[in-house]
């Protein structure tokens, strides 16, 4: 049974997913920061591979992901990187990025490497269904990895079964139609989140854009298995204070 | 005269939105309905012929169409062939790309978008979206990036007088890629009363396609008039700028399919292909994904998009439309390029020769024109997609250095 499952099974609450970008703030920060998220309470760790044109995500991710780039951060180094990251960390970690370049690194090689180092499954926001159907779905099913597919407020329904079929791990619900890091009016996500309560989904359902703190947090929680927090974490980290202090005091404040 | 296949149809793409291995829709899941509202329902709504004839009735009265297609006696006698320019240059607003923000603008009206949104790099598009956003009566924002609105400024004013906003683009490189992103951000934060106006051959299916039917216009008259003119409406070759590829894909169109017709697509070499100053995608490019299709991508090794250069901010993009990566891997396409300082040099020349000056994009065009050993007897349309007004001040700069 992949982490994922076994977590969601332990656990079908107030899951708390946290996202980092790889090789932010500095290049060889990645499993530092992923051992304090781990050890300061995180459930799922969502690791962020840099790229220059990061469609979905907002200002703070990206001038992370460019900071990253910077210090020379590539899926090469990454997993370089994570060789011994299963020697410190057990919660689950998931991928996430953009396809151009998992395709100059080559589809499979990719999924292979991701799967030899520990890494449970992959979030690509920008590759659709049609493709994953017809071109890369097999090959990450393959390598056994877990695959997390988006829907939003405006997925019709037909279409939110679909991804929720073919998503293992979770169900990843964007709080409303927008990129990262922008604030959201909470009424109308809590309706949204009840819609999706009542549609008796194979995956459990994880809340992400927006969520910001403990107020947020809590209150998709009430009507989901958890939430995913980036841009607000993110900015934690860039306040300069070490690592490990940045974490801790942010999660506090999320889990208190 | 290369010899390609039959059996393909070069101007349709797949359901799916793929020219072979080109195209598509990668996109967040957060743009999916718009998107889906937009493939399901462009071809219906163009095909409609209250919509044609309002479409052909504002490229008539407003654009100015039919533009006029003009045998350059002096450059055909220099070159030693028969050229003939197809005057976009001509059209309101000083470039074909209007021909585009017409279709669309009617578009929007008809799924019921109250806002239009674009990306600019030069700023031509911007001012063609902003002209039509006036016309209808519509809001307007235009993304561009804050380098090139330092180096556009009389284009910004443009669109100012004409009543849009535009938001400067601080990400990334800060240049049209980046506006292009902004723009597509500005779409999934607003998702329902928004229109997107591209403005090329490029993005998720169905722009691409959708660009290059509004561009056909410009291949569709060039039929016409050759046949007028010349007895026949093939001519031996079409020769195009490409940086998106919108004017070549609406110069090319109804001659994808017409085998003997060549069809040149010319790239802008910057400081020359290999400088590391260059805009020449296909030569410098390989396979990758950009701003929601699969095309041929500027990038480096590790997949990050990287700064093309030209010296005309229209060509200045390290992509180019999937229809054109296909042209150029089925080698359906002739594909080519000028350096930044042959396509100043032909700016100037034409301007000598025929008494037009065009845009830079433009020049890139002419700038192949003495290497393609063309015959005598071979008719040459040249796609004159622009007017150089935009690009005074960098033709002052020249003349001044000459001085």
């Amino acid at each position: 049974m992949s982490r994922l499952t076994t977590l969601f099974e332990k656990q079908n609450e107030q899951v708390l997913n946290v996202y980092c970008t790889a090789g932010f703030p500095q290049l060889n920060s990645t499993l530092e920061v992923m051992e304090s998220l781990q050890a300061n309470g995180a459930n799922i760790i969502e690791l962020g591979m840099p790229y220059s044109d990061p469609l979905a995500d907002g200002e703070v991710i990206q001038s992370s992901g460019n900071v990253a780039i910077a210090n020379g951060m590539t899926i090469d180094t990454l997993f370089e990187q994570l060789k011994t990251m299963r020697e410190t960390i057990h919660i689950p970690v998931v991928l996430m990025g953009y396809m151009n370049p998992i395709l100059q690194y080559g589809f499979e090689t990719f999924c292979k490497k991701a799967k030899a180092v520990g890494v449970d499954g992959f979030i690509l926001p920008d590759l659709p269904l049609y493709e994953f159907e017809h071109i890369y779905g097999k090959t990450i099913q393959e390598n056994e990895m877990d695959f997390v597919f988006l829907v939003t407020p405006e997925t019709p329904e037909e279409r939110l079964r679909k991804l929720d079929s073919l998503s293992t791990g979770f169900l990843y619900a964007v709080s409303s139609s927008a990129t990262t890091g922008k604030d959201k009016d909470f009424s109308k996500v809590a309706l949204y989140l009840q819609k999706l309560q009542g549609m008796e989904l194979k995956n459990p359902v994880l809340v992400g854009f927006g969520i910001k703190d403990k107020e947020t947090f809590d209150a998709v929680c009430a009507y989901s298995n958890g939430a995913i927090i980036g841009s607000a974490y993110i900015q934690a980290l860039s306040k300069g204070n070490s690592v490990e202090e940045a974490t801790a005091q942010f999660l506090k404040a999320v889990l208190k | 005269m290369h010899s390609f296949n039959k059996t393909i149809n070069y101007q349709d793409p797949s359901t799916e939105g793929y020219y072979g291995e080109f195209g598509g829709a990668y996109i967040p899941e957060m743009l999916y309905s718009n998107v889906e509202i937009l493939k399901n329902q462009y071809i219906q709504i163009m095909q409609d012929p209250a919509f044609q004839e309002e479409f052909h009735a504002l490229l008539k009265d407003y654009v100015g169409r039919p533009t006029p297609l003009f045998y350059a006696e002096r450059l055909s006698k220099e070159i030693g062939t028969q050229i003939y320019l197809k005057r976009e240059d001509l059209c309101h607003t000083g470039a074909h790309k209007i021909n585009n923000t017409i279709g669309q603008i009617i578009l929007a009206q008809r799924l019921g978008k109250k806002k239009i949104i674009a990306e600019t790099g030069a700023g031509q598009h911007g001012v063609a979206t902003a002209t039509v956003c006036a016309l209808k009566g519509m809001e307007c924002v235009v993304y561009m990036g804050e380098k090139d609105i330092e180096r556009q400024a009389p284009n910004v004013a443009r669109m100012k007088m004409l009543g849009a906003t535009v938001v400067p683009a601080t990400s990334g490189s800060k240049t049209l890629k980046d506006a292009t992103n902004e723009a597509i951000r500005a779409w999934i934060n607003e998702p329902n009363e928004t229109h997107y106006i591209i403005g090329s051959v490029v993005g998720p299916h169905p722009y691409p396609d959708m660009v290059a039917r509004f561009q056909s216009v410009i291949s569709d008259e060039i039929r016409k008039q050759l046949k007028e003119k010349t007895g026949s409406e093939l001519p031996t070759a079409v020769v195009a700028c490409v940086g998106g590829g919108s004017n070549a894909a609406g110069a090319f169109y109804h001659f994808l399919n017409e085998e003997t017709v060549d069809l040149i697509a010319v790239e802008a070499a910057g400081h020359g292909v290999h400088s590391g100053m260059s805009a020449a995608t296909t030569q410098l490019g390989k396979p990758g994904i950009l701003h929601g299709s699969k095309s041929i991508l500027m990038q480096t090794a590790d997949g990050q998009v990287v700064e093309p250069h030209s010296i005309s901010a229209g060509l200045d993009y390290p992509g180019i439309g999937p229809l054109h990566a296909f042209l150029y891997e089925s080698k359906r396409g002739t594909f080519t390029s000028a350096t930044d300082e042959e396509a100043l040099a032909w700016a100037f020349h034409l301007s000598e020769i025929e008494g037009i000056i065009p845009a830079l994009e433009t020049a890139h065009a002419f700038a192949i024109l003495p290497k393609m050993n063309f015959k005598p007897t071979d008719v040459v349309v040249v796609c004159l997609s622009g007017r150089g007004d935009k690009d005074l001040a960098t033709y002052m700069q020249v003349m001044d250095m000459k001085k």
